[in-house]
């Protein structure tokens, strides 16, 4: 049973902190269509972690989703380095939500049949956002990718640099036996072969390529523990308001 | 379980969104057009106007259009058209429409008819009542 929270202690940290990074953009957007679109994903995120923080407290205990999002330290989180990055100029933060929700999404997919009810039925609810989420990255990176010779340099580009973090998404646990035996989840080697595939597929048909990375280059260490140097400073301000009065009601 | 095959209005193009790549190149400093958008709450219902939005081409239209008119109400379906595709009356002849608002024969509220709807009504009750 470790292995479920872990797996959903994993995935819960991953969407807050790339819900609030990309929030981040709310009113600064490029234009006030794609700034309302890229808000309200941002939104989707956090209340995923939401639903995961919660699953975790009914079925594990922890501690309820406000403390386990503002009251930890960056030790026990347990995001990948991706997430913890700055959203730098518009394109990186697009190529991310490319990488990192056509990860979300087949992840979720597999997890729809898991032998773990609560996630199960979670991952079924979520279907619908996700599709949409995957569905507005695909049609920015095409359009980008075959629009100017700059947009296409600058996205491809981004690429190269967020590929080796991307792949860290993919750090594996030391559960992973348990949960492929328990069929709670087919594991992280599983998922980023599914990943890698239709990250390919997206990449031809948007005129890019998919950058090779080494083994030793790729970003790991988030899901121990060990973060960028980022992460501090994002959790300082997350919690900020949270801690100007504890126990407040809203 | 056999899914139904939903009833689709032949007159409305579906588009692919994954595989299509037949979308306008812009040039440098070109600006978006505009689609006006129409939001479905229900199967069947009226697409009715929701507003408009910018995009580059159908397709981002659709995207923008999702959260920018789907994401409160309940909704089934969205359409995006052009807005130049749009034909409209122009204001000067607003005078066409100036008695329509006298001709009550055309609306069902214009006939005097919800007297004798209580009445009927009122009876059934009464003779429901006697029995």
């Amino acid at each position: 049973m470790n292995a479920a929270k872990e797996l959903i202690l994993k995935m819960a940290d991953d969407e807050l902190v790339i819900g609030h990074r990309n929030s981040e953009w709310t009113g600064l957007g490029p234009i006030l269509e794609e700034d309302i679109a890229f808000s309200s994903m941002a939104q989707d995120k956090v209340g995923h972690s939401l639903a995961l923080y919660t699953i975790l407290q009914q079925q594990f205990k922890t501690p309820e989703p406000d403390q386990m999002a503002f009251h930890r330290s960056e030790k026990e989180f347990r995001c990948c380095h991706l997430v913890e990055l700055p959203i730098g100029e518009y394109d990186f933060s697009l190529v991310r939500h490319f990488l990192f929700d056509h990860a979300e999404a087949i992840r979720y997919e597999l997890l729809s049949t898991s032998s773990f009810e609560p996630l199960a039925r979670l991952a079924r609810k979520v279907k619908g956002e996700l599709k949409y989420h995957v569905l507005h990255a695909n049609s920015w990176m095409t359009r980008l990718g075959h629009g100017t010779e700059e947009s296409h340099a600058r996205i491809q580009l981004t690429l190269n640099f967020a590929m080796p973090y991307a792949l860290g998404l993919f750090e594996e646990s030391n559960e992973e036996v348990e949960l492929i035996t328990e069929n709670i989840f087919p594991g992280e080697k599983q998922l980023r072969e599914y990943w890698e595939e239709r990250i390919r597929e997206q990449l031809e048909k948007a005129n890019l390529s998919f950058p090779e990375v080494k083994n030793e280059a790729i970003h790991i260490g988030g899901r121990k523990g060990y973060h960028t140097e980022h992460l501090h400073p994002l959790l300082e301000e997350m919690a900020q308001v949270f801690k100007l009065e504890e126990g407040v009601e809203w | 379980m056999k899914t139904k095959t939903p009833i689709v209005d032949p007159r409305i193009r579906r588009l692919d969104i994954d595989q299509s790549l037949s979308f306008d190149h812009l040039n440098v400093m070109e600006e978006w057009g505009t689609f006006e958008v129409f939001h479905q709450k229900k199967r069947g219902e009226q697409h009715v106007h929701a507003g408009v939005v910018h995009a580059p081409d159908p397709e981002m239209a659709l995207v923008f259009a999702k959260e920018q008119y789907g994401r409160r109400l309940k909704c089934a379906n969205i359409w995006v058209v052009k807005s130049s595709d749009i034909y409209s009356l122009g204001y000067e002849n607003e005078d066409m429409f100036e008695t329509t608002p006298e001709k009550m024969y055309r609306e069902a509220g214009g006939y005097k008819i919800r007297d004798k709807i209580n009445q009927y009504k009122k009876e059934q009750k009464l003779q429901q009542a006697v029995v």
